[in-house]
């Protein structure tokens, strides 16, 4: 059927557009009308936005559009809306005692969502997006009431602030437990028998040979940190070692590596990547998780 | 009209067409492309840009060799929603010794562009290595082999030396420390005066917590200088532009 159309001597008042190849020529058919306006539409529109917007490159800069768009510019307005709109409740944030904001409703209103979402975005990944942190790996839970420096809105925003054992903030609070095993400051024999006193005064399952030789040794070598019965100093940093709240794991291994090799966990400052009232919120949020002193 | 008559001589000559269609489509990229050679907004000057030290541009081929730009975007576009989360929008120069660079298309995982400094060491090498075990939703695949595979500084020169070719400042002294750079950076106990004073702000930090300098050191180095570079409490970019 095709080849006897193609055979077919083409007989149209269009005319062809007298390209011949082996015998086929081409019509000379006119474009569908609904096509070439749309076409003309597309060069008019072009024109007008070239003039309404940046578009040709000149010698110091692109010609700038009479609508003066910027995307720089837009986010920077964008940005001072939305700092307009919540300007009196966030100087309200900062000029606030940090002790009454947690009971200061009006405050709460703003600080608990506002911080909640500076926590998913900034926080969440190590500690969680439902702030548990993560067990046996150092970050710490954030829900419960065991704080290693401090679990007062005061103390919660200073760590914010500036961090904890970094080197980019000075003023981030530091401490250093000494690795026991690597540096041999214990023998062996030794850190096994602090590891059967740690066991005893969390309450799990101990060896009670060990723990009357492991509480001397406790006592002169961690004590100093973490307290004598092992509640632990959070001036200092020194986790709470009499409950079932552990940081690094609290089994007879995990307890031992800590005391071999140490640790040493590092918290970012956020002073310049959070502002003053967005560092507020976030404390306050976190204050409000359960645990807040 | 003479001229359209001669249509017929380019649409009959192959080769002819090719070297026209050629000519017409290079003048289209050249408007395109040599005015970013000399508008001021895309060679901005911004304060505090410096070449990637050693160990963060090894850490950078392993960015690349791993292709982290697959999932990973480093280039936070000024909208308020990326600014609100990741930082500040990113300027053309903390790019400029980014040779490809490596602001990627898709965002699987979040951008990177301002990662450096935003979590710590330890928290890197825990989520290279298992993801899972601390953003338990992450979809991203394990990298803990990076941490067998030992880093000795063996090519760093040449690899550097290739950034020099395409037009990276790395000075003569730059050169000749380079593989001593490469090591000290990775070692806090090491004398590293010298790398600081050569690329300013330099973290030095046993990264992977391993005695030995493996790529999992390269790699957090890299990670940990992204976005770092410039001060933005001192700078302010022409909103201008």
């Amino acid at each position: 059927m095709c080849a006897k159309q193609v055979t077919k001597k083409p007989n149209e008042p269009v005319g062809t557009t007298g390209h011949e190849w082996d015998g086929i020529e081409e019509l000379n058919n006119p474009m569908p009308r609904w096509w070439v306006w749309t076409f003309y539409a597309t060069i008019i529109w072009g024109v007008g936005y070239m003039i309404a917007y940046p578009a040709w490159p000149l010698i110091n800069g692109a010609t700038p559009g009479v609508l003066g768009a910027s995307t720089r510019a837009d986010v920077v307005k964008e940005i001072e809306r939305f700092d307009a709109a919540n300007a009196e409740i966030k100087a309200a944030l900062i000029a606030a005692p940090l002790a009454s904001i947690p009971t200061d409703t009006a405050l709460m209103a703003y600080a608990e969502p506002a911080g909640a979402s500076v926590f998913r975005t900034n926080c969440s990944t190590c500690h969680g997006s439902g702030a548990a942190g993560v067990e046996g790996k150092g970050y710490p839970n954030l829900l419960d009431d065991d704080w290693l420096w401090g679990g007062t809105i005061e103390d919660i925003h200073l760590t914010i602030t500036h961090g904890i054992r970094n080197t980019t903030d000075p003023d981030a609070r530091y401490s250093q437990m000494p690795a026991f095993g690597v540096d041999a400051v214990l023998e062996p024999a030794q850190i096994d028998a602090v590891v059967e006193h740690v066991l005893a005064i969390s309450g799990q399952e101990h060896d009670a040979t060990l723990t009357t030789e492991g509480a001397t040794l406790y006592a002169e070598n961690c004590a100093a940190c973490h307290m004598e019965a092992g509640e632990g100093d959070p001036t200092q940093g020194a986790p709470r070692l009499n409950d079932a709240i552990w940081l690094y794991g609290g089994s007879r291994e995990k307890i031992k590596e800590s005391i071999a090799n140490a640790r040493f966990g590092v918290m970012p400052g956020w002073t310049g990547r959070l502002s003053e009232d967005e560092i507020r919120a976030v404390a306050a949020y976190v204050h409000s998780r359960g645990g807040g002193q | 009209m003479a001229f359209l008559d001669k249509h017929k001589a380019i649409e009959t000559h192959a080769t002819l067409l090719l070297v026209l269609s050629l000519l017409v489509v290079s003048i289209g990229g050249i408007v395109q492309i040599v005015p970013l050679f000399y508008l001021e907004n895309t060679i901005e000057k911004v304060e505090g840009v410096r070449p990637y030290s050693p160990l963060e541009l090894a850490g950078r081929d392993i960015y690349i060799r791993e292709g982290c730009y697959v999932c990973h975007s480093q280039m936070i576009r000024p909208m308020r929603d990326e600014v609100e989360r990741y930082g500040h929008y990113s300027l053309a120069a903390e790019s400029m010794y980014d040779h490809p660079f490596q602001w990627g298309s898709k965002r699987t995982g979040p951008d990177l562009a301002r990662v450096g400094g935003r979590y710590s060491d330890a928290w890197h090498v825990d989520h290279l290595t298992d993801p899972q075990s601390v953003v338990p939703e992450s979809v991203m695949p394990k990298y803990g082999y990076l941490l067998n595979a030992e880093l000795d500084g063996r090519h760093i020169t040449q690899i550097m030396n290739t950034h020099r070719f395409v037009g990276v400042p790395y000075d003569e002294a730059m050169m000749e420390n380079a593989v001593a750079d490469f090591m000290a950076q990775g070692d806090p106990n090491s004398d590293y005066a010298g790398l600081q004073e050569r690329y300013a702000k330099a973290n030095v930090s046993n990264f992977d917590g391993q005695p030995q300098l493996t790529e999992m050191d390269a790699l957090i180095a890299y990670l940990q200088v992204l976005g770092t570079m410039v001060d933005f409490s001192t700078f302010t970019p022409d909103a201008s532009r």
